[in-house]
């Protein structure tokens, strides 16, 4: 909250988190503070660990906690200079935020093109327009095209998230949250899809938040990134700096002065005395 | 041959009046996956309500609108105070706040026009069509042809509604994954009202085809109960497996209480349909229709 009024920069702001607290179910405290922020037009990878609080911070900006228990206690969300945080998916959504969602989340029993007509929902536009974001969404992901007429369901995992990145971008997004875009995806096709997102940051100025486990990669195509654990950001910087990071080499990638180490090898407890002290 | 093809027909068209009380359930489980046990109350409601606004004195066609106002006003209500509350619940729990409905319907709708039996003519006559009658000698009756028009109008309508409309396809993709619909900002509440207030229609409708056929009483409750092996037939979230599902119900029972009844001494018709959606289950649970569940192994 301070610093937004320190530097006196509020209104060029983009996206702004400031230290927010999440808890579930009234008793469980997920996130304990995280501030963050997203420069307009940037792709900012979001890194951790398992249940480190990612997802969670996600689906704070996009207001999906309110269907899990979740409630954001303290803290707020700003976005372009209003505050968001109280606001439904819908209008949220009709702002130009949206979330693709872990596991990719398609309407199985709807064909990819249906999936994809769904996600204009909000903007009731007409059959023309329609067409016309169909087309360059097909045109990002030619693959959809080819199998518009098949079920959701019966589709591939890779196709599946673009199916959920397509329909996202439907709803004509300023800005997507993707939620692990990589998960249980062979890794040719995490590079496919990673170069479909900075293909769309930079021919349709989309900006991104990425919530991501797979590091290396996210590293690779962000411009920034922050380092989540136990519901706190323990590090964030360049993602060239972070990626070049000693430690964020140790803990995330494997990798240290010595050469490649075994995960046994890096011993949590020394992530928390670095980290967390 | 004759015979036979009347036992058909007369049975065809009486699945048709089943097909419309299992309409609703499709509707609303299609597109919150509620299985809404109060479907039979709502009939009720709806058919005593049109009955008591016309015996105020108001037109035919006012009363129709009027009725199905208060069934919009009973949608709107359901989703307010029973069904936002259970966001995120089992169907379970949803299942049993729909039959604690089932009860509060019934009620309010003997608290409001009593509990008498109304009679209501919609102006045509349950009498065979006197052409057919002499050229083929069968009898079909004028009724029960009104009634499968109004289904077959019905039908379309709200096929191709689902099919090709921006919220017909929003339903089904509410049905599917309510978070993912969420996420993508289709307002779920807007979404279901929208849905109750359709199955609220279809209510009506059933309603009134029933109410004119049996008269408006309480029995009309029960007619839910012979839309579910309609249900288990045809698929529970298919529109046109409801339809399909009614002509099979209606006319094997007719068929089988008039082929096989006088074997085990006769009234069959009240069972056999349940025994074959027993059968049905065990073959081919999902329905005729019905979505195939899509699990990725």
């Amino acid at each position: 909250m301070t610093t937004t009024t320190q530097h006196g920069e509020a209104a060029d702001r983009y996206l702004t988190i400031n230290n927010i607290e999440v808890i579930y179910d009234h008793v469980i405290l997920v996130l304990k503070g995280v501030s963050l922020e997203v420069p307009k037009g940037r792709i900012v990878a979001l890194l951790g660990a398992n249940g480190a609080g990612k997802s969670t911070t996600l689906k704070a900006i996009s207001n999906l906690l309110g269907a899990e228990r979740g409630d954001v206690t303290k803290g707020d969300i700003v976005f372009k200079g209003t505050r968001v945080d109280r606001m439904t998916p819908n209008e949220l959504v009709k702002r130009g935020v949206i979330q693709v969602m872990e596991g990719r989340h398609c309407f199985a029993h709807l064909t990819l093109e249906e999936n994809l007509l769904c996600g204009a929902y909000t903007r009731g536009i007409s059959r023309t327009e329609l067409r016309q974001s169909l087309e360059m969404v097909y045109h990002y992901f030619p693959r959809l095209k080819q199998r518009r007429m098949t079920q959701a369901g019966y589709t591939s995992g890779g196709e599946q998230q673009m199916c959920a990145i397509g329909r996202a971008l439907m709803a004509k997004p300023e800005m997507i949250l993707l939620d692990e875009p990589s998960m249980g995806l062979a890794p040719q096709i995490v590079e496919e899809i990673f170069e479909i997102v900075r293909n769309l940051n930079q021919s349709e100025r989309v900006s991104f938040l990425l919530a991501e486990q797979n590091t290396m990669v996210a590293l690779r195509y962000a411009d920034f990134g922050y380092i989540l654990e136990n519901g706190r950001v323990v590090m964030e910087g360049d993602a060239k700096e972070l990626a070049a990071n000693e430690d964020v080499k140790e803990f995330y990638l494997g990798l240290s002065s010595a050469g490649r180490k075994s995960f046994r090898e890096v011993k949590h407890y020394r992530r928390r005395k670095r980290w967390l002290s | 041959m004759q015979f036979f093809l009347e036992v058909l027909i007369g049975g065809l068209l009486s699945g048709v009046m089943y097909s419309f009380v299992a309409l609703g359930f499709v509707l609303i489980y299609k597109a919150s996956g509620v299985f809404n046990f109060a479907q039979g109350a709502m009939v009720f409601f709806a058919a005593l309500t049109f009955v008591g606004i016309l015996e105020m004195g108001v037109p035919f066609w006012g009363a129709l609108i009027l009725a199905f106002g208060a069934m919009v006003l009973l949608g709107i209500g359901t989703e307010r105070i029973v069904l936002r509350p259970m966001v995120n619940q089992p169907p379970i729990a949803l299942f049993m706040a729909t039959i604690g409905l089932t009860f509060f319907v019934e009620g309010l709708a003997q608290a409001m026009w009593g509990a008498s039996v109304r009679g209501l003519d919609l102006g045509i006559q349950d009498e065979p069509i006197e052409w057919m009658m002499e050229t083929t000698g069968i009898g079909v009756s004028k009724f029960d042809l009104f009634a499968a028009g109004v289904a077959a109008v019905l039908v379309t309508a709200l096929a191709l509604f689902f099919q090709y409309t921006r919220v017909g396809r929003a339903l089904r993709a509410v049905a599917d994954d309510h978070q993912a619909a969420l996420s993508i900002g289709i307002p779920l509440q807007t979404i279901w009202r929208i849905v109750w207030a359709v199955a609220g229609f279809v209510a009506l409708v059933a309603g009134l085809i029933w109410g004119a056929r049996n008269g408006v009483q309480f029995a009309l409750v029960f007619t839910a109960l012979k839309a579910l092996p309609v249900l288990i037939l045809g698929g529970f979230t298919s529109v046109p497996g409801a339809i399909v599902g009614g002509l099979i119900i209606g006319s094997t029972e007719k068929l089988a209480e008039v082929y096989l009844g006088a074997y085990v001494g006769g009234g069959i018709d009240s069972w056999f349909p349940y025994v074959m959606a027993l059968a049905f289950l065990l073959v081919r649970p999902e329905g005729l229709f019905g979505e195939k569940h899509i699990d990725r192994v």
